[in-house]
This record gives structure tokens, sequence and C-alpha cells, in this order.
């Protein structure tokens, strides 16, 4: 086993993450949001970034748009077609965003100018970067609202957001992010605010966009479901740091580190024989303010031990280079499944204090260190 | 639009009626002319107090007389009976009311603008010196009562002048809205007016200011922090496009409605100003009409103002409406 | 991969079984801390002001000002309507703020002055914020033509301007010297509830949408209780704000009032009738009776304003501040 490395050159490798760190500097301490992310991303491939809340999955795209923001520290390296994006000036960002790399956003409700027509939002994408005519961009933007499947394109193209249903405005806010011909898309959580019915058919205009630009897509998502349908390839965060990497093969089939194994478990699957108990992971994820040594997942692991807590994991290869987890006994999970690591108990209230577990945080309410319950 | 437009005039109608009742009731209880008049020693006689109370149409009920005023104004432009048998008062609403509005028109222009500019600038560069600098003078200008700013800026005024030009006409005006003396021709007039506009203007603009950039300030950082502005960056738009047809457009909207709201205790303000500048507009003929217990000027006076404020409110929902196409649909 | 032997605890279906040992101390700190420590919604109020710089100084400003008002005339020797030899006297010992034409101890008149409209601004405040509150809850929970109704009232006080409304039925209440400050409380608080209305109301309307309420109501509640057991207290953030500013803004209108005339009257005295007694003294050579005053006013203002921004802070925190 060796460490983990993304080659970070290749002919067609087009993003490029390494060690990628980004502190937030707050009233309350330094939020410790990406501790070393490194990825690689190939023409025409899909990567689904996965992860909880305050994993670091959405900061790591931002920091790749040059949309954190000013206060932000980060460190390492993001290359766009082997030029070093980190330290770029606002304008050269300027000149990247929308037309070579671009990004949807994870509320459509919230992602449109309320006041501005459709049809003036997907024109104007087109016109802060080509110099072409307003006939020629509104052509444009027609042509783009019946790729991503939005009936009656000549009437719509005139209405205001708030005339268009959910799943019809991230539509829009995919044929904004197609617009230019991206070589990436990055495309944070676009289906987390939207209904299951909805959600399919947001992920088809995806797909769509993503075949008819040709770009390669980063997928993020908190839902395993979504990226085992579109994701040639799968990195696992947690606590900001990658926690394992590997082919959509291979996570879902031979995953090795507790916590992918854990997020599996707890997935309802259509594929499995028995009529299995769903296995949910206990607890809730650090706070990023004060992380202890070692391994950030050792409270809610069931195989965490001594070493787990004193020293964190390096992201080493498994069984073949492009398939690494962090875990000090990642050999030990192959073959398992969820059911033979974690428990089927959906109490979380029986987690054992001892390990600093805080059932209030759990459970939702306020409690003082006595028990009293405060409103 | 249009539409729009004409049911929320059509709304505004018995908004304004109801104000009229609301104002008669409340004023015709409070004012009784007939009280200087009563406590005068040696006493009347009850026949001259009676005939005077029929004059003013005062021995009637109270509802009637409601009436009786509302249609004699809306149907004939009469503004009722003063005290003084020589006062017209609508001629005197008049000429004050042309006095006051420059005023009051200037110093919202002049608000809108510093308040605007200073909102987006500290908004934008949050947290920076020039932040910190202008919001404390922005609470300086919150906590500064109008009358005290006034009175101020007068003894400044006459301190300067005095200074500068001890025999001569004063350089800044200090008092009234024009000279006692004008000089002629219109631009003279003008130059004269605007002269002694300085001052007052001052006064009145700078303390809404305070609210207004304030506000302003949080709504553009309510704005600049959304997600369609992430959106319009990540879509690669300039800064300035950005800021302006993006983030400054959606958050000029609440501001339209705060200062229609505001317009009521702007025209308070006035009086204030006026008083202390000695200006011989609205201000000057309320508390001239309230010292002689004169109760149709003060309703006059009292149906211009609130018309006023619904004028503008109905202003600020057709402002809101063009600029946020949300609520032309409602 | 470790060298050394390693023996797995039997992990099927239990609970983790090898402790690690933990100990919960504070966020900051070298130990081990999973959690971030809870604290009482209360606790992170008040830590939340303390952060706030000028609120802090501006409440010790502020508690000086009270005490200067209500405990100093009890300790100083001056009272403050009794003529004295001392004509137009400029701030020396035994007169700290010098005197008026009348040989009245500006000190002694500011105190009580500054007494009389901290007095009328807490029970106009306190008045109107009651009365808002309940109407705006009743008119946010009930929503439909009840609360049309009941907004359109409040929203014709507003058309109309408070000095001015103040000042004409100011009028009738100069009634005895000893209750005409009530009277004036009174109206301005008949004058500014709406403003407590429509916020109260604002809040009420989103928090009526929200889940616990409909549990209230599941469990059988009934409006009255509802709304004042569950809504209101969830409201009490924008309320304390909105009594803050109350306090402030009747400040200035009351002033504002009395420097006209039409506030409170002689013999009585509030701080707007000092300053309109000083007004012309900056030229006349007796600076002071109109500057101590007019400071006065100033700072009881400002303090307040920055009280009421840190309370803000303190309930609802934004990014939109500016960290003083």
């Amino acid at each position: 086993m060796t460490a983990y490395s993304s080659p970070s050159t290749g002919s067609d490798v087009l993003l490029a993450v390494n060690g990628l760190t980004v502190d937030f500097p707050t009233a309350d301490g330094v939020v410790r949001a990406v501790r070393g992310v490194s990825y690689e991303l190939r023409a025409g491939e899909v990567l689904g970034i996965v992860g909880e809340s305050g994993s670091g999955k959405s900061v790591s795209s931002m920091a790749v748009m040059g949309l954190l923001p000013k206060s932000a520290r980060i460190d390492g390296s993001i290359t766009f077609r082997g030029r070093e994006l980190l330290g770029s000036t606002e304008k050269q960002f300027m000149e990247i965003r929308g037309s070579k790399i671009a990004m949807i956003f994870q509320d459509p409700m919230t992602s449109l100018n309320p006041v501005y027509k459709i049809g003036f939002q997907l024109a104007e994408a087109v016109l802060a970067h080509h110099d072409v005519g307003r006939q020629e961009a509104r052509k444009r933007a027609l042509e783009l609202l019946e790729i991503v499947g939005i009936p009656f394109p000549e009437q719509r193209i005139d209405q205001y957001p708030h005339e268009f249903s959910g799943g019809m405005r991230q539509r829009v806010v995919i044929a904004i992010a197609m617009a230019n011909n991206p070589d990436v898309i990055i495309a944070d959580e676009p289906t987390t605010a939207l209904d299951v019915t909805v959600q399919a058919q947001v992920l088809e205009s995806l797909r769509t966009a993503q075949q008819e630009t040709g770009a390669a897509m980063v997928l993020i998502t908190h839902d395993l479901g979504v990226v085992a349908g579109q994701a040639d390839r799968v990195l696992v965060m947690y606590a900001g740091k990658p926690v394992e990497i590997g082919g959509v093969d291979d996570i879902y089939y031979n995953p090795r580190m507790p916590y992918t194994l854990g997020l599996l478990g707890s997935l309802p699957r259509l594929d499995v024989d028995r009529a299995e108990r769903l296995t949910p992971i206990q607890g809730a994820p650090p706070s990023l303010l004060s992380l202890p040594p070692g391994c950030p997942f050792t409270p809610r692991c069931p195989m965490a031990a001594d070493l787990c807590a004193e020293r964190e994991p390096e992201l080493l290869t498994t069984d073949s280079p492009a398939h690494a987890a962090a875990c000090h006994y990642s050999v030990l999970l192959a073959g398992k499944q969820p059911g033979e690591v974690f428990a089927t108990s959906a109490e979380d209230a029986v987690m054992p204090e001892a390990y600093g577990a805080d059932t209030a945080a759990v459970t939702g309410t306020i409690t003082t260190t006595h028990g009293e319950t405060a409103e | 639009m249009f539409a729009f437009t004409i049911r929320r005039l059509l709304a505004s109608i018995p908004v304004l009626f109801f104000s009229t009742l609301l104002v008669f009731l409340i004023v015709a209880s409070s004012v009784d002319p007939l009280s200087p008049l009563r406590a005068r020693n040696p006493p009347i006689p009850q026949k001259t107090i009676l005939a005077e109370a029929h004059r003013l149409g005062l021995d009637h009920p109270l509802l009637q007389r409601y009436w009786d005023w509302l249609t004699g104004l809306v149907l004939h432009g009469n503004w009722g009976t003063s005290v003084s048998p020589s006062y017209d008062i609508g001629q005197r609403l008049g000429s004050a009311f042309l006095v006051t509005i420059r005023l009051v028109v200037l110093s919202i222009v002049l608000s809108l603008i510093l308040a605007v500019a200073v909102g987006v600038l500290t908004a934008v560069r949050q947290y920076s010196k020039m932040d910190y600098a202008a919001t404390a003078v922005g609470f300086l200008f919150l906590s500064l009562p109008t009358f005290v700013f006034a009175i101020l800026l007068k003894s400044w005024a006459i301190q300067f002048n005095q200074a500068v030009r001890p025999d001569g006409p004063p350089l800044i005006a200090t008092l009234f809205e024009a000279s006692p003396n004008p000089p002629t021709g219109f631009f003279g007039k003008i130059g004269d007016a605007a002269g002694h506009l300085l001052l007052p203007t001052i006064v009145l603009s700078l303390i809404s200011y305070a609210s207004w950039s304030r506000f302003q300030r949080s709504s553009m950082l309510e704005v600049l922090n959304s997600d369609y502005v992430r959106l319009a960056r990540a879509k690669g738009l300039s800064r300035s496009r950005v800021l302006f047809r993006h983030a400054l457009r959606n958050a000029l909207i609440p501001l339209s409605t705060q200062v229609a709201l505001d317009t009521a205790s702007l025209l308070g303000g006035a009086v204030i100003t006026e008083t202390i500048f000695e200006w011989h507009g609205m201000g000057y003929m309320f508390i001239q009409a309230i010292g002689n217990y004169d109760l149709y000027p003060i309703l006059a006076w009292l149906v211009v103002a609130s018309s006023l404020v619904i004028i503008f409110n109905l202003v600020a929902d057709l402002l809101y409406a063009v600029l946020d196409p949300r609520i032309r649909l409602a | 991969m470790p060298d050394e032997e390693i023996t797995l605890p039997d992990i099927v279906g239990t609970t983790r079984t090898t402790p690690v040992e933990q100990s919960r101390k504070g966020p900051v700190g070298g130990d081990r801390e999973f959690t971030v420590e809870v604290r009482t919604q209360r606790q992170i109020i008040v830590s939340r002001f303390v952060k706030h710089r000028a609120a802090v100084i501006s409440s010790v400003v502020f508690l000086v000002v009270v005490l200067f008002a209500f405990v100093g005339p009890l300790l100083w020797h001056q009272p403050y309507n009794v003529y004295t030899n001392d004509i137009e006297v400029p701030p020396s010992g035994a007169h700290p703020f010098g005197t008026d034409g009348s040989g009245y101890d500006l000190f002694a008149d500011v105190m009580h002055g500054a007494a009389r409209t901290l007095e009328i601004a807490a029970s106009v405040a306190i008045a109107s914020t009651l009365i808002g509150t309940i109407y705006g809850a009743v008119a946010g929970y009930y929503r439909g033509w009840i609360d049309t109704v009941m907004m359109r009232v409040a929203d014709l006080i507003l058309t109309i301007p408070a000095l001015v409304m103040a000042i004409i039925v100011s009028d009738k209440f100069s009634a005895s010297i000893a209750s005409a400050w009530y009277f004036l409380a009174l109206i301005l608080a008949a004058l500014f509830w709406p403003i407590c209305a429509r916020i109260v109301r604002a809040q009420v309307l989103s928090l009526r949408e929200k889940e616990f309420v409909e549990a209230a109501r599941a469990l059988g509640g009934k409006d009255g209780r509802i709304i004042f057991r569950h809504i209101v207290p969830n409201c009490t953030g924008s309320i304390i704000v909105v009594l803050t500013l109350t306090v402030a803004n009747t400040v200035l209108v009351e002033t504002a009032l009395s420097f006209l005339g039409f506030g409170v009257r002689p013999p009585d005295t509030s701080l707007g009738t000092l300053v309109n007694n000083g007004q012309t003294s900056i030229q006349n050579g007796f600076p002071w009776l109109f500057y101590f005053p007019a400071l006065f006013i100033i700072l009881i203002v400002l303090s307040i304003n920055f009280i009421g921004d840190g309370l803000r802070d303190a309930f609802d925190p934004q990014q939109t501040r500016v960290r003083a």
C-alpha cells in the first residue's frame, strides 16, 4: 500500500486539486473546513463527491471558482489545464467562470434573480464571454431552454423565475451553466432541495448538459443514490478530508473505510436479497473548530481502537492504485457488509457518555449540563 | 402594470376618506376655537359667543359637521372658516405648501442619494475603517434631535457670518425662506431661495440619511450574500455589473417602502426646522393656527399632510411594483 | 499499516466496547472535545451582547445618566426651581452647569429635566410595546379580514405626523401640573403603538406557519394560549429591540414637543424646555445653557441606540453588523 497520489499531469487531466486546505478565521477560532483534499478530473468523466454537511465538499468547489469570501485562507494547489488557479486575480477568475468552469448551486428557488426575466439571465451568461449581438444571445438562450427540456421555450423565455417551478428553475440554472460550453461543470447538491420525482428530471437534464457540452462534471451530494447513477469515480469526504476515493464500483461493492460502509448501510437498496435492516451511523459530525488528534470518525466508528484516536490515517491505496482509503484497519473491511460492522440500532440515545457524546446535541433540545431543558 | 396602478389608486381613496374622518374627529374634539373667547376677562356676552359658534358652524353635531366640512372641501374647494374673518385658508395653504414642499422634496432627494451611496460603499467594504466611521457618524446623526442640530447650525452660521463679513448682509442665510428684499428676476429669486434652503435642507436630510443609510447597508449586505448574486459571479460577470445590475437593483426595493413610511415623521421634522429658521411655510402656519385655536386651518393642514403621506405611500408601492415583478401579479 | 498484532473487539451488533479515554473540556484547549459545549439560550444572548463593545459602554453611560437623574437630586443640595442670586453664572464649583437668567441652577435643572424625559420615555415605551404586541399578535395570528381591518387602523394612525398630532391633542391636557406628564405619555403611547404592532405582526405571520404551532393546536391548545404562551415568547428579540427604539424615539419627540412649548410645561421641566430656554444663549454669551441639556439628550438617545443595536445582535446575529 502506498500513499494515494492524484496525477496532476497527463494530457486529459482538466482539473487537478492538490493538498487544498481552507481555513476560516471566526470569532470563536479558526474553522478548518478543508484539510488537504486532492483529486483529479479528466475530460468527460463524472466525479461524485460525497459527504455530510460540514465535510468540506462545497467549500473545496467554491475554492476552485474563486468564490470563497476574502477572509478565507486557502493553501495548496488547484490547476486547470495545467495553469495554477489559486492566487489568480479577480479578473482572471472572471474569464474562467461561466465559460471554462461553470457551477450549479443547491437551491433553485433562490439561485435566480427574481427581478429579471429568464431570457435576460441566460443571455447575460452568453454575452459576458462572447461578443455577439442581443439577437444571437437570445437565439442561444432559446436553444438552451430546449436542450434542458423546458416546454414552450418561446413563451417561457420572457417569464420571470417565480413563474417556474423548482425543478424547472434548476433546469434553467443548468442551461446557464451550459451556455458557453464549459470544460468543467461543478454541480453542488443540485437535487437536494427538490422532490424525488423532480430529482430524476433534473439529473436527466444534467446528463444531457454533460453530453451536449462534453464537459467533465464534479457532482457534489450527500445522496449516494444520486451518485450511483451518474458518477464514474467517487470521492468520500469526512470532516474536511477525503477518506476514500475510487471508481464507483469499487466504492459501492468494496468499500474500505467504515464511514463509507456506514453510508452504504444506511441507504435503502433494492438489490439486496434478504430484508436487511438499515444500519444508521450514530452521532453527529465533529466540530471543525477543535478537531482532536487522530481519525475524526473515531467517536462514531464501531471499529475504533486506541490507534485511531492517536493518529489520523493517511489515504493509502488498497487493491488498486486508483482505489484508496484512509483507515488504519481498511484491510479488515474487505468483503464486509454494513450489517457486519454497524449495529442496526436506531437509538442514538444509547450512545455511551464516555466518548464525549452529548445526547442533547443528538436529540436536538438544549440542555444544560444538569439536564434541565431550556426552550 | 397599468391595472395595478389603477387598483392601488382606487384603494387609496377609502384610506384618504377614513383619514379625514379620523383627523376631523380628533381635531374637532381637541381644538375649541371658542376657548380664548370664553377665557376672556372681562367676560364676553354669551350672545357674542353663540354668534361666533354659529359662524364657525360649531353648533351642529360632530358627524354633521364632518360631513358639511368634507362635502364643502371636495365639492366646492371650501377649506372652512377661520377665527379671523379675513384669513383665506385655501390661499394661505397654497403659498405655505409651495414654501415647504421644496424643502421636503430637496431633503428627500439629497438623503436618498447620500444614503444609497454610503449604504452601498459600506456594504461592499464591510468592516473597513470607512465602514466604522460611517456607522459612527450615522449613529450620531440618529441621536441628534432636529431642533438641536438646527440651532447649532444656525449659531455656527451666525458666527461664521460675523467672522467673515461682520458689516454686511450675511453670507449664509439663517432666517426665512427668502430675503425680505429679494433680488429681482427669475434667476435672482431662485438663487436667493437656494441660499436660504441650504441650512434647513442640511438639517432635514442628514437625519433621515442616517437611518436610511443603515437600512440600505443591511439590505445591501443581505443581497450581496444571496444565492443569485453568487450565481451572477459564477457566470463570470464583471464586478460592477454584479454590484449594480444584480445587487443594488434588489437592495433598493425595501428602501422605497421605508422612505414612504418615514414621510410622516419627515413632515414633523419640517415643522421643527421651519420654526427655528423662521420660514413662512406650513410649519409656521400650523403653529400660528394652534396658537389661535383656529380649527379649520389645522384641519386643512392635516388633510394636506396626510394626503402627502398617502400619496408618497402610493408612489412607493408603484415603485416597488416597477422594481419587483413578483408584486405586479399579486 | 501498523506492525503490531491487532486484536479487534467483537464488533458485531454491539456498540463500541473499547472505550477511549475522554474528558469534557471547553472548546479551546488541548483535551478531546467532540461536541461544542452547550449553553442556555440566555447565556448565549448575554455573551453575544457583551461582545458588542459600544453597547456595553453605552449601558454604563445610560446607567450613569439614570442615576444622575434620579439619585442626583437626593444628593445635590440645590433644588431645581428655586431662585438664587447667581444670575447667568458660568459653570463653577457651586453650579457645575452654570445658572440661567432667573438664577436657577442648571445642574439641578438638567437632573430634573432628564428624570422627567426618562420617565416619559420609559412609560411610553412600555405602554406602546404592550398594546402593540397584543394588537399585532392578534392581527398576525388570525389573518384574513381581522388582520386587514386591524392593520388598516394601525396604518391610518401612522399617516399622521406624531409630533403634529401630539401638539394638537396636548392643548386639551394642560390641566394640572402634576398630571400633565402622564397625559403626554398617554398621547405619545397612543401614537407609537402601531409601530410595534407592525413588527410583531410580521413576526407572528411567519411564526404561525411553523410546526410547533401546528403541534400546539393538535394538542388542543386554545388560540389565546397559543398566541401568548407559544408564539409571542419567540418574538422576544424583536419586542425588546422595538422597546429600546421606542424609548429613543420618544425622547426625541418629547423633547421636540417640550422645546416647542407643547410638551412638558413650566414650572415642570424637561430637557427640551431647557434647550428652548437656552437657544438664544449661544449668541448672548451663555452657551452652557444650551449645550448641557442638548448634550444630555444626545447622550441618552445615543446610548439607547447603541444598546438597541447590541440587543438586536444578541438576539439575532447577522453578518451585517459592524463589529464595534
